[in-house]
């Protein structure tokens, strides 16, 4: 992320100081196009990637990691804008993604179809749900979401009618799918999905913030009994929301779909939207990178830190350190627990903080 | 008539773990409005405390008789003793900003597993125990396993030493006027913090009770063993009433029989879906749970 965030140093040290911020606000442009032309590189990132940046292992990682990347940005419209702790938003990514995925198999509908289709469906539940769990606040609506979440992972784990595979979970039909998104040559392809579905969670997330109802959210986020005094009813406002993030986590489920060939129970546990609410609440909530930084940093570290572990530079450490080291999930709750107390606003809120500190101190 | 009372005495059982677990959840969340995600985790470590005493790690502690009950006693004074650490390290500092002690305590919930995982295998351990309580007795022509009562027994001694405590004592006292309104409490000249600390006390010491004899109950520890728990013991907190310790009781009973009875009597797994719908049918009808307090 950040070798892209420098512009050419001539520019910089010649143009004026407004010159160079107007040329600073372009780098999401600049990190958009190094990831576009990522798949051709051969460049090795040792340490980061197992092989060179085009190789299938480093953009299936990569592919993931931009996933959940937009997956986060998606959640953080109801967490970071809206003030909603949503302790289910699992299942309608999820949905999308074992939706489709029986619409392929059992209705063997062609794959466009079914995509749509299962878009839809985890849109509807977001809407029939969210209508529901909304009409109780605070910590009700969390555990009124975590309940449906936890009975839809019953469900799914429990297969009825042979359906979803049960704690296997089932593969998507290969034969069913386009050629062009199947198989290990085709992996670029799916990394320009994934990458295009973080370009999309992050226009509709900006347009949306930006639009009359965005700031109708933020107004419920800061004090909802205050909307209500101004004449709206908050309920019409958090249920777009709710459906609208939904919506995206169900995009989110159908890449995931494609990038892992296969719907897996693991995507409908409650803690799969933990790992979300670590990644938001790491990147910082209610920015508007922070969860996406979040997201890819989360990914990248659960996937690598395991490759970490198995490496020698740590089996040979004494046990003390050895044990801790080689199990991602505590380094990442230690960290999301040391981001919370020391680093309030997340990543996200570091540059600023850090520019405070050197200006108190010149 | 048998299978009855043999699901009758396991709904029962498994209502006293939940109660076990519920209760210290209950009481944290009525005086400190913080959902502790790390509740199971305190579970977690009250049972993998027991079974690393039990299985002759301890000396004088071991799998039968008093060995056994010395490992259980030691279970539970690590989870309390790790009870009171999350407090005063993770959770005190955050007093200002409640929805981040929230979020702490996930990540505690988080680490504590992966953990244990670490330490002693992500795969399930068997859990020893006394000859005289893995045996089963008669009841009414029904074989019931003996920890069933074991469960029962201890959930009932806790709810009645936590009655006591709360109402009999000063300390109980701050407690309860804490859970109906902490800022009265505090204008009044008594640090509510000091009970903070307590009432995670008494949390980490009933959840890790639960886990040392959860052990018993399942018969294994996991790592996951908490985490699963903890949702079911939400059920219990909502549906009861947060804040009531006897809501809770009520609530954990009637939780665990239901899901008992279903899993049996329809298809197994509809009991746990019942339960989480009827959490969230309850919550709509009435947000204020069961008892009808909402702290």
């Amino acid at each position: 992320m950040s070798t892209a965030t420098t512009p050419a140093p001539a520019a910089v040290s010649t143009a004026p100081e407004h010159g160079r911020t107007r040329l600073l606000r372009w780098w999401p442009a600049a990190v958009l196009a190094l990831l576009i032309v990522a798949p051709w590189s051969a460049l090795p990132l040792p340490g980061l990637l197992d092989g060179p940046v085009g190789s299938p292992g480093s953009l299936q990682l990569l592919a993931t990691c931009l996933l959940f990347g937009a997956l986060a940005t998606g959640y953080d419209l109801l967490l970071g804008r809206t003030g909603l702790l949503s302790f289910g938003h699992a299942l309608y990514f999820a949905a999308g993604s074992y939706a489709t995925n029986m619409f392929l198999l059992e209705a063997g509908l062609p794959f466009a179809a079914a995509a749509v289709l299962g878009v839809c469906f985890g849109a509807a539940l977001a809407l029939v749900l969210g209508s529901v769990s909304l009409r109780v606040t605070g910590i009700g609506f969390s555990m009124v979401t975590l309940a449906f979440a936890q009975a839809g992972s019953i469900l799914v784990s429990r297969d009825p009618g042979g359906f979803t595979g049960g704690e296997e979970g089932r593969a998507a039909p290969a034969e069913l799918l386009p050629s062009w998104l199947v198989g290990i040559d085709h992996t670029a392809n799916l990394y320009w999905i994934a990458l295009a579905y973080l370009v999309l969670t992050l226009a509709v997330v900006h347009r949306a913030v930006r639009s009359p109802t965005g700031r109708v959210w933020e107004g419920i986020k800061e004090n909802e009994r205050r909307v209500e005094v101004l004449g709206l009813k908050p309920y019409g406002f958090k249920l777009t929301a709710f459906v609208l993030a939904g919506a995206l986590a169900a995009v989110g489920g159908l890449v995931h779909l494609l990038l892992t060939g296969g719907s897996t129970p693991q995507t409908t546990t409650s803690d799969f939207t933990l790992s979300l609410l670590v990644m938001v609440v790491l990147g910082g909530t209610g920015t508007r990178w922070g969860p996406m930084v979040g997201g890819i940093l989360y990914t990248w570290a659960d996937h690598r830190l395991g490759d970490l572990a198995g490496s020698g530079a740590v089996a040979d450490l004494p046990a003390v350190l050895r044990v801790p080291l080689s199990q991602p999930l505590f380094l990442l709750g230690v960290l999301f627990v040391a981001v919370v107390h020391l680093l309030p606003g997340g990543l996200a809120r570091l540059p600023s903080r850090l520019r405070r500190t050197s200006e108190e101190n010149r | 008539m048998s299978t009855i009372v043999l699901l009758t005495m396991t709904g029962l059982g498994l209502g006293a773990l939940y109660f076990l677990v519920a209760s210290g959840l209950s009481l944290i969340f009525g005086l400190m409005d913080v959902l502790n995600f790390a509740h199971g985790a305190l579970l977690s470590i009250g049972a993998y405390g027991t079974w690393w005493a039990a299985s002759g790690q301890l000396p004088g502690a071991g799998p039968g008789g008093w060995g056994f009950a010395l490992a259980v006693l030691f279970g539970t004074a690590v989870g309390t003793l790790a009870a009171v650490v999350l407090e005063l390290a993770v959770v005190r500092p955050l007093y200002t900003r409640p929805r981040e002690q929230v979020l702490a305590t996930v990540g505690v919930g988080l680490a504590v597993p992966a953990l244990l995982s670490g330490v002693w295998g992500s795969d399930a351990r068997t859990f020893p125990g006394p000859e005289a309580l893995s045996g089963t007795f008669a009841l009414l022509g029904a074989d019931v396993p003996v920890n069933r009562l074991v469960l029962v027994a201890a959930a009932v001694v806790v709810l009645v030493a936590l009655r006591l405590f709360l109402g009999r004592t000063r300390h109980g006292l701050v407690v309860r006027a804490g859970v109906e309104d902490r800022a009265m409490v505090t204008a009044l000249g008594i640090d509510v913090r000091k009970a903070f600390t307590l009432v995670f006390a008494i949390g980490g010491c009933a959840a890790a009770l639960g886990g040392a004899l959860g052990g018993l109950y399942f018969g294994s520890v996991d790592p996951r063993q908490g985490t699963s728990l903890l949702i079911f013991a939400f059920v219990v907190v909502v549906t009861g009433g947060m804040g009531s310790v006897t809501g809770a009781a009520v609530a954990a009973v009637v939780i665990g029989l239901v899901q008992q009875f279903a899993n049996y009597y329809t298809a197994a797994g509809l009991g746990d879906l019942a339960v989480v719908v009827l959490l969230a049918a309850l919550l709509l009808v009435r947000p204020r749970g069961l008892t009808g307090r909402l702290a």
